[in-house]
């Protein structure tokens, strides 16, 4: 596509993807290629598979028994739907936080706790402690939890439980994090401090993230790809998406006349 | 219809009135369903009490017995075999006739005497001396139980002028009474022995001991087959032709009346692998492959009622898919196969017709030790004494339903708490 090969090399690359649910198809031959040390935003009106298509990236579709994908999606190279794909090592690559919070009804610290310690990337108790705070430092909880990390994490409100699940995710140190309508629930000042973060870890990662906010693709992502119907109708450079769109369906959705 | 100038205000207020009397109606019919239901449990509670509440007393009659050595232990040398085969009979005989020297004279009087005493009096005794052999040539009062007629006269069973009782007896058991040697004890007995012949020496023991051993290999075969099996179906089986028969099948096998695992019991544990009659072991099976889809069912229900986004949230972290079954779905779910093994575990306990198929309907006195021995179990006790025609059996019989129903409410109570310990929010 419009991607200036050499420059900057992209961490997944995704190529004529089909998705159906059952009978019904929700992507339609995608082409995308999602570069490192980039925010890409996915755009579009609802229902139009930006969900789905993020699941495809970490093969969460897997899990819905109906769901059929195919097409070509590759991790630094690597077809991630190989039958020989290790799919624990590649959900440790490729982290998620998914639309509606799903703390698990365990302790907060345990929360967070769990990625690393099922993937053994904690050597000792203080190493754990250090993790679990810092991961909820970053995702702007550990003010409000921090006398408290033993409380149930279904105890938090809608957006804590949303930060945490950003903790949980970033614990594992992905390489890629995939973030589905992370802020949906959350106030300005959060939405400014997990739009901070992204920020912060864009250094080291590479983040796609879902959202309704138009402002809020402008402000953290450098590329936007526009869905429409299952179609992939547009994907650029934020600043070309926002400013002189070539669909006129992008035109008109991000003008606030679809969707 | 409405009018269509009436404000939508004002049809709703119109309607009001009878929107509450619906829902009257319908706490009226709640209320009266839960009222029926209640009636008819007191009422099944109270015949059964009322009938059974008599077997938890016993009639005992006071003898001051002579442990006399000349009859017990002649050679003097105290050796356990000598002492347990020795003639307690003859000393419970002696010591009625120190009481009533006149009956002594007929050989009829004896026996009619000594027929008021069980022989029950006895085989304690020669447990007393056998616990204690010191006790030879000690005279002591012992609290005798009587017969079960007698047992029966004093709780106003049997009617004085029954034709049961000779005027003799009558004249001897007023005089026992009006000495203060007879009195109403709570009836140990029943809870301490084996079956017997004897209504007054029968006891619960033997049965509870062969349903704890058949229950234990029921649980023990059917819990952890039952939770594999489900976990495996639910959470890893592919979805195809053949899951979706094993599904069926499984549902099926839930609704098979119990009689025909009996029947099969009968077939393969005992006549293909030849296993024993009678024994708790093959009973344990029995129930156990009748338990075993009701936990099936139960097990695949609760890990369906957990929510998918806790699997997706695990998965999503890398987890595999055995780990975010083992550290998260199945706690979540546990409390639910809990209750629903332990009501599994109720239902086997009350169950009859399997275990007549296999024979553990024998008439058994030892109390069963082990998974081998001869035994019967509760409901099997409750169906022997109801078919016995001693009158004493009746009020064991009901006794033994209340022993029954006792361990029900506590395995449900246990579900219950269980429930609520267990019981998480998410
Ligand atoms: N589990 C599922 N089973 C069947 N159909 C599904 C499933 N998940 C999504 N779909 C369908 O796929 C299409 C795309 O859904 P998707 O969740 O990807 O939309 P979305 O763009 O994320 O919408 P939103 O912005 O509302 O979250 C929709 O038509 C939806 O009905
Ligand atoms: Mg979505």
């Amino acid at each position: 596509m419009d991607m200036s090969p050499g420059t900057i090399r992209p961490k997944l690359t995704a190529r004529g993807v089909n998705v159906f649910y059952g009978d019904a198809q929700a992507l339609n031959r995608v082409d995308l290629d999602i570069r490192a040390h980039e925010v890409t935003a996915l755009i579009g009106p609802s229902g139009c598979g930006k969900s789905t298509f993020l699941r495809c990236l970490n093969r969460m579709n897997d899990l819905i028994e109906i769901c059929r994908v195919d097409g070509d999606i590759r991790l630094d190279g690597e077809d991630i739907y190989d039958p020989a794909v290790n799919l624990v090592y590649l959900r440790a690559r490729i982290g998620m936080v998914f639309q509606k919070p799903n703390p698990f009804p365990k302790s907060i610290y345990d929360n967070v706790a769990y990625g690393p310690k099922i993937h053994g990337l904690a050597r000792s108790r203080a190493d754990m402690d250090e993790t679990v705070a810092s991961s909820l430092e970053r995702a702007g909880l550990w003010e409000e939890v921090k006398d408290r990390l033993d409380a149930p994490a279904t105890g938090l409100s809608g957006g804590q439980q949303q930060r945490l699940c950003i903790a949980r995710a970033i614990a594992v140190r992905p390489e890629v994090i995939l973030m589905d309508e992370p802020c949906s629930s959350l106030d300005p000042i959060a939405t400014a401090r997990i739009e901070a973060l992204m920020d912060e870890l864009r250094q080291n990662f590479t983040i796609v993230i879902v959202t309704h906010s138009m402002q809020q693709a402008a402000r953290v992502s450098q590329r936007t790809a526009f869905f429409h119907l299952g179609d992939l109708v547009e994907v650029g450079d934020t600043d070309t998406v926002f400013t002189q769109p070539v669909d006129p369906r992008t035109e008109s959705y991000i003008s606030g006349r679809i969707g | 219809m409405t009018d269509p100038r009436q404000s939508p205000t004002e049809t709703i207020l119109a309607s009001l009135p009878r929107r509450r009397r619906a829902e009257a109606r319908f706490h009226f019919y709640g209320i009266a369903a839960i009222g029926i239901a209640l009636g008819f449990l007191i009422l099944l509670i109270g015949a059964i009490g009322h009938q059974g509440i008599g077997a938890f007393s016993q009639t005992e009659i006071a003898l001051d017995v002579t442990l006399d050595e000349s009859v017990l232990d002649p050679s003097g040398t105290r050796d356990p075999e000598t002492l347990s085969t020795a003639n307690y009979r003859a000393v419970v005989r002696a010591t009625l006739g120190e009481i009533f020297p006149e009956a002594m004279r007929k050989r009829r009087d004896r026996r009619k005497l000594t027929e008021l005493v069980s022989i029950g009096a006895g085989f304690e005794l020669r447990e007393l001396v056998l616990a204690d052999p010191g006790l030879i040539g000690r005279t002591m009062r012992v609290w005798a139980p009587a017969d079960d007629e007698v047992d029966m006269l004093f709780k106003g069973v049997t009617a004085r002028d029954s034709g049961r009782f000779t005027g003799k007896q009558l004249e001897w058991l007023d005089r026992l009474e009006a000495e203060g040697r007879i009195r109403s004890a709570f009836n140990w007995r029943f809870f301490s022995n084996g079956d017997s012949r004897e209504p007054e020496l029968a006891g619960i023991l033997g049965a509870m001991s062969g349903s704890f051993f058949a229950l234990l290999t029921c649980l023990a075969l059917s819990f952890p087959l039952g939770v594999m099996a489900a976990i495996y179906l639910e959470e890893f089986a592919p979805r195809n032709r053949w899951t979706d028969l094993v599904e069926i099948n499984i549902n099926n096998l839930a609704a098979v009346p119990s009689i025909v695992f009996g029947l099969l019991g009968l077939a393969v544990f005992l006549g293909f692998m030849g296993l024993a009659r009678s024994a708790p072991l093959v009973g344990g099976m029995v129930l156990a492959l009748m338990t075993l889809p009701t936990i099936i069912i139960v097990t695949r229900a609760s890990l369906h009622a957990v929510p998918p986004s806790i699997r997706e949230a695990a998965i999503g972290l890398g987890a595999s898919r055995m780990q975010a079954m083992l550290h998260h779905t199945l706690p979540l779910a546990t409390p639910g196969i809990m209750t629903g093994t332990i009501i599994g575990m109720a239902r086997a306990l009350g169950e009859l017709a399997p275990l007549i198929m296999i024979g553990m309907v024998a008439f058994i006195v030892d109390v069963p030790q082990g998974l081998l021995d001869p035994a019967s179990a509760l409901p099997v006790q409750v169906y022997i004494w109801a078919d016995s025609p001693e009158r004493a059996f009746a009020e064991k019989t009901a006794a033994a339903i209340i022993v029954l129903l006792a361990f029900l409410v506590v395995m449900n109570l246990t579900a219950v708490i269980l429930r609520r310990r267990f019981e998480r929010r998410w």
